[in-house]
């Protein structure tokens, strides 16, 4: 397998990585901005305006949370009258009708999972502005999980339109998509984009000069 | 000085630089920092991945000209395509949902693997470097995280038991396309994409 070349990160030997094709290059003659001779993406050693950008994004997200949640996602209207339905109102939906199974799911994903995702990336965002170097390897850890879970978060978005295409009889039962879907699926993605702002390099940045 | 240090690679979660090292079909290489993978060989040739990304490409076109699903309500059937669903978003004026689902179910999926397609047909002829191979490289590489097949075939599943509750559901030949879809694409995904770069190069 592969062994330690020197305990040395690639910024600290002054080398630049590509994050697309992951080239490891020696700065040599600059030219312009740098970019990566193989594949042509823009090096830098860390993502540009990594903790701006992350911000940004995690503040749009934190704000849109509050009309995703509150506004109706899903608007059903049927013979026996008009109904709607808000993410929590799903959930409930699903427990009562007796599937706790999927109730769960749904919360995990669509109420959980985005709530966590923000928490976490405020932790870390804070944690490296403040250059902590303690519990590094839980911090690395804690990261990879939420960006890898953060995408089943496009669950609901999912459901609903689903439900638009099929549920519709017109003289019998119509089903919308609520304003809410909208403002979800925002907070989806704009946490994704926070998630990939973030640089997790910084959070190693910070314990270079001591061994753990 | 060299431009480029061929034999080295860096952690792309925690930078630290590692000597590059052979190693076996099907096996990954891990930073010894933090344990996320550095690379991972993969189990299949050019030539199987070649094949592999054709079945996806047929599977999706099924997948999305079959309905997902048949629904029938006192009588009254009614049949839904996802492309039907996301025409239903855009008619009711819900955009920002119509474009969301198109892209990450069906336009980055598909460009995905067409890219896939032209890369593996380069590869598999040497000596006869495509123009725009990086190009497909870095678009394939900014789109892949966008792609999510996988959740919407699980938000299938949801709603189809959410229905059922209302009425009688009859899954179309699209639902198991969409399964089968969801198993190719995790398989297409998982091959590193480095390793393309290495392939003709550098024996192992
Ligand atoms: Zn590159
Ligand atoms: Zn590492």
């Amino acid at each position: 397998m592969t062994k330690v070349a020197s305990a040395l990160s690639a910024s600290q030997a002054g080398l630049l990585v590509c994050p697309c094709c992951g080239l490891v290059c020696r700065p040599a003659v600059r030219i312009g901005a740098w970019a990566c001779p193989r594949c042509g993406t823009a090096l830098a050693s860390r993502k540009t305006d990594s903790l701006s950008r992350t911000w940004a994004f995690l503040i749009a997200a934190m704000l849109l949370y509050i009309p995703a949640n509150l506004l109706p996602v899903m608007e059903t209207a049927s013979l026996f009258g008009a109904e709607e339905d808000t993410i929590l109102s799903g959930v409930v939906y699903f427990w009562t009708s007796g599937s706790q199974g999927l109730a769960t799911l749904i919360f995990v994903v669509s109420i959980l999972v985005p709530l966590l995702k923000m928490g976490t990336l405020l932790v870390l965002a804070v944690s490296v502005h403040l250059r902590s170097s303690h519990s590094v390897h839980q911090r690395a850890l804690l990261f990879r999980i939420v960006e890898a879970v953060g995408r089943w978060s496009m669950l609901d978005i999912f459901v609903v339109a689903l439900m638009v295409g099929l549920v519709q009889f017109r003289t019998l039962a119509v089903i919308h998509a609520g304003p809410g879907a909208a403002a979800f699926g925002s907070v989806v993605v704009l946490t994704m984009l926070a998630a990939r702002s973030f640089d997790p390099r910084l959070i190693w940045d910070c314990i270079k000069d001591d061994h753990d | 000085m060299s431009l480029m240090t061929d034999n080295l690679i860096a952690c792309a979660e925690c930078d630290a630089l590692h000597v590059w090292r052979p190693i076996a079909a099907g096996e990954r290489a891990r930073c010894v920092r933090c344990g996320n993978v550095l690379y991972r060989r993969p189990r299949m040739t050019s030539d199987q991945m070649l094949a592999l990304v054709v079945g996806a490409l047929l599977t999706f076109l099924l997948a999305n000209a079959y309905p997902i699903v048949d629904l029938e309500v006192q009588g009254i059937r009614n049949s839904a395509t996802l492309l039907g669903s996301i025409v239903a978003l855009w008619t009711e004026e819900r955009w920002l949902i119509a474009i969301l689902v198109f892209a990450t179910t069906i336009l980055f999926p598909l460009i995905d693997l067409l890219s896939m397609l032209a890369l593996f047909l380069t590869v598999a002829r040497p000596g006869r470097p495509m123009i725009g191979f990086t190009t497909l490289y870095r678009f394939v590489w900014v789109l892949r995280p966008w792609g999510m097949i996988e959740v919407f075939m699980l938000g299938t599943l949801v709603a189809l038991v959410k229905l059922s509750h209302l009425a009688h559901v009859v899954p179309g030949v699209a639902l198991w396309a969409f399964g089968a879809l969801t198993v190719l694409m995790a398989v297409v995904v998982s091959f590193d994409l480095r390793w393309l770069w290495v392939e003709p190069g550098r024996s192992a």
